[in-house]
């Protein structure tokens, strides 16, 4: 086989090799399915709960979506804003950064006491857990515009929007996509955080649920199923991001 | 005759504050359709004259004179050019080039309803440079050499009266610079505009220029000033003639000078 098609093969590989191992290292030491169950039990929970683990992943999907999407929406906004002025970053940067240290789990009892248990707290969660990346990444890629690009377009009589709109958007764009892959990943754990303590769906409430039964099969099952859907998503923010910002690759290859 | 550019007695400051000055008592001339360089040692203020006279920092003291008017704010009828090329690389050079038409008026309003004879003329600006149906290529598909031809059909685009270049061949090559000269040659010469370039290699000076200013350090003044009296259009064979080394060794000398004091 040549190197590409290696290459093309290694994920599928090394993901059935993870599974080998675990799989062999459970039997082998004789690891009770009450501690670490081996993937032939997390199979068996998955196939034995396929209804409500279908349905409360879907919940989560709906839960981790809509929270991602406000924070593009707030992100995407407040990143442009802070980005476009030194004096908005000095002023904000800190509260920011505050604010991003505030450990989420902390606020989830919060937003049951505003809203009550049900589906806004999950959404909210992973909302203001997974929108301070984008932030931080739309305003460095306003921020670090190359001042002689700044100055042609100045010299033209350019405005401070058509510098946003010619080059700033444009350009903040492959940072914008950086951070969503690690948003999405975080909303994941916004919303299950949110379901595990205020909500009646979902994966998080499952594995609640899941923990005090002591079925750590099903528990391993409901991560499985989370673990596949953040790895979905990614490679649709992948796929998008490709078609969106290939120049920014390829511009690096051809400068190399 | 009067001057299509005039800066007189100009101090300028960086951050407006009480710092020390980058530029100080500055007084130049540059008559309409005339190649003036402008040479001296690093960090004497050759890029700061650059962004007095094109309104992107305004002087502390002193005034600009910019086409019979004073400059307050950025002018309009200027195209710059940098050692960076800054091609934006998410559009085609054809794009690119297009970019001040998508500012400057009256091209804005027109551009959209009028494209076809925009990109025609964007077409024939990159045919003279050499780059002819290269307009779909993206800049980084572009060697260094090309992306500077280029940036400087970018800054030509809009028919400035005035171009600025700041050591605009500082990163290429000794072969892609002397082509690029003669680029710029034939430029100036076909298009009567006003060139001011920025430089710290005489040789390059010296074969494009009228007339050579030589700044001293900082704060930056102009301590020489020389006619190159070579006959136009130039052949790159001069810069081997003993009147051209005579000439760059004299500034080489104006330029020694300079940095000695400082």
């Amino acid at each position: 086989m040549t190197r590409s098609t290696w290459l093309r093969l290694a994920p599928y590989l090394f993901t059935l090799g993870f599974f080998a191992l675990w799989e062999i290292a459970c039997r082998a030491l004789s690891i009770s399915n009450f501690v670490l169950p081996p993937p032939s039990a997390v199979w068996g929970a998955l196939v034995q709960y396929q209804k409500p683990l279908y349905t409360n992943a879907f919940h989560t999907l709906w839960m981790t979506s809509l929270g991602f999407a406000l924070s593009i929406v707030f992100g995407l906004a407040l990143g442009l804003l802070v980005g476009s002025s030194k004096l908005i970053y000095a002023g904000l940067s800190p509260l920011l950064v505050g604010f991003n240290s505030i450990p989420k789990v902390a606020v989830v009892p919060i937003l049951v006491i505003w809203f009550g248990v049900g589906w806004l707290p999950p959404v909210l969660t992973a909302f203001v857990i997974s929108f301070f990346p984008i932030v931080v990444n739309v305003a460095t890629g306003l921020a670090t515009i190359e001042p002689e690009t700044e100055d042609v377009l100045k010299a033209l009589g350019a405005s401070r929007l058509d510098i946003m709109t010619k080059v700033g958007i444009p350009r903040s764009l492959p940072y914008l996509f950086g951070a969503l892959k690690v948003s999405i990943t975080l909303a994941y754990v916004g919303s299950v955080i949110g379901e595990q303590n205020a909500s009646n769906l979902g994966l998080g409430n499952l594995i609640t649920r899941a923990s005090a039964d002591f079925n750590v099969p099903l528990i391993f099952a409901a991560l499985l199923v989370l673990a596949v859907l953040g790895v979905f998503l990614v490679a649709i923010v992948d796929v998008v991001e490709s078609r969106m910002t290939g120049w920014a690759k390829r511009s690096q290859l051809s400068n190399a | 005759m009067t001057a299509f550019v005039e800066l007189h007695d100009v101090t300028h400051v960086y951050g407006g504050g009480d710092g020390p000055p980058a530029v100080e008592g500055l007084s130049l001339k540059v008559k309409d359709g005339e190649f003036v360089a402008i040479v001296g040692p690093s960090g004497c203020g050759k890029s700061t004259l650059m962004k007095l006279a094109t309104g992107l920092q305004r002087a502390k003291s002193g005034t600009v004179i910019v086409d019979g008017r004073e400059v307050v704010e950025p002018i309009k009828i200027t195209g710059m050019a940098f050692q960076n090329p800054v091609m934006l690389p998410w559009r085609t050079t054809l794009q690119n080039l297009l970019l001040p038409l998508e500012i400057v008026q009256p091209h804005r309003s027109r551009l959209r309803a009028h494209k076809a004879e925009y990109v025609a003329r964007a077409e024939m600006l990159l045919e003279t440079v050499g780059l002819k149906g290269m307009g779909s290529k993206f800049p980084w598909q572009l060697s260094g050499g090309m992306q500077q031809r280029a940036s400087l059909c970018r800054s030509l685009i809009h028919e400035p009266k005035l171009l600025m270049l700041d050591e605009p061949f500082g990163a290429l090559d000794a072969f892609t610079r002397e082509e690029l000269w003669c680029v710029i040659r034939d430029l100036h010469a076909q298009r009567g505009v006003t060139v001011i370039l920025v430089t710290h290699d005489l040789r390059e000076a010296v074969f494009l220029a009228d007339r050579v200013f030589c700044m001293s350090a900082r704060p930056g003044r102009i301590i020489a000033e020389r006619e190159i009296g070579f006959a136009r259009p130039r052949d790159l064979d001069i810069t081997y003639t003993p009147e051209f080394a005579a000439i760059v060794h004299e500034l080489r000398g104006h330029i020694r000078e300079a940095r000695a004091v400082a």
